[in-house]
């Protein structure tokens, strides 16, 4: 890997943003505006907002982060510009590595932004401290763009791509505590749901427990991040068979 | 020194398989630098196959395939060959200047090769504006652009000239051979035969065979044909 390629790889993803300002206000404006559409909507009870709000504060930008990088990758298939990238010296790694930070950036303004947005507001009361959230959301918008940029191997096209965001999000949505908690979901589904990266996020969010607990949680979204990538960078292919 | 140490090309029984398909059959042929080489058949009859092979992007089934005297798709040879793809192969959404840049950036290139390579397919008025805002044949050229930096000594164009006017295509084959003099090896994929005329050699491919490896006189001359374009249909169809 390169620092040098990936960084330039980082600022000509940012700058294809900065041409298209309308999706940079959907990632970020979207995610922001669903919490705050949450919170309204919870107004008449006390505290069910407090206690729904964090969880998805890691949901959308995980969603948000997976279609966008999924999509943009695979239009690079389809445009040609990879296979030309692949004849110059940048790596699989270099391109992938260049994909993350650049959409980590923007998942830590995003997530920066619904965080400050819901403690202020949308009048978030959370037991906790709210860098955590912070980080959490942050995390959860680079796996997204990690599963994204997974994904965007398996998939032929754009529309297949976005087909594959029920199929790949939905469950975890389900079996993540959101609906009902991880504890009381039947034998098999619980040892299921404890593995996803969607339940570490919510597990980090949850109030009252250690720290040791909540570093646990982020290492294990971390680790789901770096196979992700790898994954990633393993299925481009330099030579098609 | 060995004689192929001069080579830029020396492909010996490529053969190509592709779901199932075999693409190429044992295609061989050789070039020195500063030829000018125009790769002609019917569609379908594995152009993109042997250019795209010959970058590095397609597995090969057996035969070898060396450029410079490296195999092709050894690391040695990455960005030292300029590439154009069928399709432009460019980002549309950042601007002519931004995408030469980035390329030029992958490359290793001084920000000065981005100018001159500006300067060269006359887009340098062009600079600030967005690719997807340009015409078909000012992408191409932006395209071209990309495949120029570095002063690659090999350049593998494939259909370039497709869907551009008369003075474009002109001006691009004037381009092509003026590289050609300068010792790059020029390789131009072309379906049109009239373009083809102005190659000092041609290969002729049908059904992944290569039929034909010569002259367009000798062209002629063999098919006894009165035209290049009666040549080619008759190679096309006569051969069996």
């Amino acid at each position: 890997m390169n620092l040098h390629r990936t960084l330039l790889t980082t600022r000509r993803i940012l700058e294809q943003l900065r041409h298209d300002p309308r999706t940079i206000a959907l990632l970020l404006l979207v995610p922001t505006a669903l919490v705050g559409l949450l919170a309204w909507t919870l107004t008449n009870q006390p505290g069910a907002f407090d206690s729904i709000g964090p969880k998805l504060l890691g949901v959308f930008p995980l969603v948000v982060m997976f279609l966008v990088t999924s999509v943009i990758t695979l239009r690079e298939r389809s445009l040609g510009t990879l296979e030309r990238l692949f004849t110059t010296p940048l790596t699989k790694a270099d391109f992938v590595a260049g994909y993350a930070i650049a959409f980590g950036a923007l998942a830590l303004v995003q997530s920066l932004l619904v965080s400050v947005l819901s403690y202020t507001w949308y009048g978030l009361a959370h037991q906790g401290v709210p860098w955590r959230i912070s980080v959490v959301a942050l995390l959860a918008g680079l796996l997204g763009t990690a599963l994204g940029l997974a994904l965007s191997a398996v998939a032929h096209s754009e529309f297949q791509a976005v087909q594959f965001m029920p199929a790949f999000i939905l469950p975890q949505l389900l079996l993540c505590g959101l609906v009902i908690p991880v504890v009381k979901l039947p034998g098999v589904l619980r040892v299921v749901a404890d593995v996803l990266p969607m339940t570490a996020a919510a597990h980090a969010i949850a109030p009252l427990q250690s720290n040791w607990y909540y570093m646990g949680q982020f290492a294990i979204m971390l680790a789901y991040i770096f196979v992700a990538l790898a994954v990633g960078a393993a299925s481009l292919r330099r030579r098609t068979k | 020194m060995e004689e192929s140490n001069h080579l830029t090309f020396d492909v010996a029984q490529l053969r190509v398989v592709r779901g199932g398909n075999e693409t190429l059959k044992s295609i061989s042929f050789r070039a020195v630098p500063g030829e000018l080489i125009g790769l002609l058949g019917p569609s379908g009859s594995g152009k993109s196959t042997l250019m795209r092979s010959l970058l590095g992007v397609q597995a090969i089934t057996s035969g070898s395939a060396r450029i410079l005297n490296s195999e092709v798709g050894s690391p040695a040879l990455r960005g030292r060959i300029g590439y154009m793809a069928q399709g432009s192969a460019v980002y549309l959404d950042l601007t002519v200047e931004e995408n030469l840049r980035y390329f030029a950036g992958v490359l290793h290139q001084d920000p000065i090769e981005v100018a001159r390579v500006m300067d060269v397919v006359a887009l340098t008025s062009f600079a600030g504006r967005l690719v997807s805002s340009l015409s078909g044949g000012e992408q191409t050229r932006v395209s071209l652009g990309i495949a120029l930096l570095g002063s690659p000594r090999v350049l593998i164009l494939d259909e370039p000239t497709v869907g551009l006017d008369p003075i474009l295509r002109r001006d691009l084959w004037r381009t092509f051979g003026d590289l050609a003099r300068t010792g790059v090896t020029v390789v131009v994929s072309s379906h049109v035969m009239d373009e083809a005329a102005r190659c000092a050699r041609l290969l002729l491919l049908r059904d992944g065979m290569l039929l034909f490896d010569d002259t367009p006189a000798s062209l002629l001359a063999i098919s006894g044909a009165s035209s290049y374009d009666e040549a080619f249909e008759r190679l096309i169809e006569g051969a069996p």
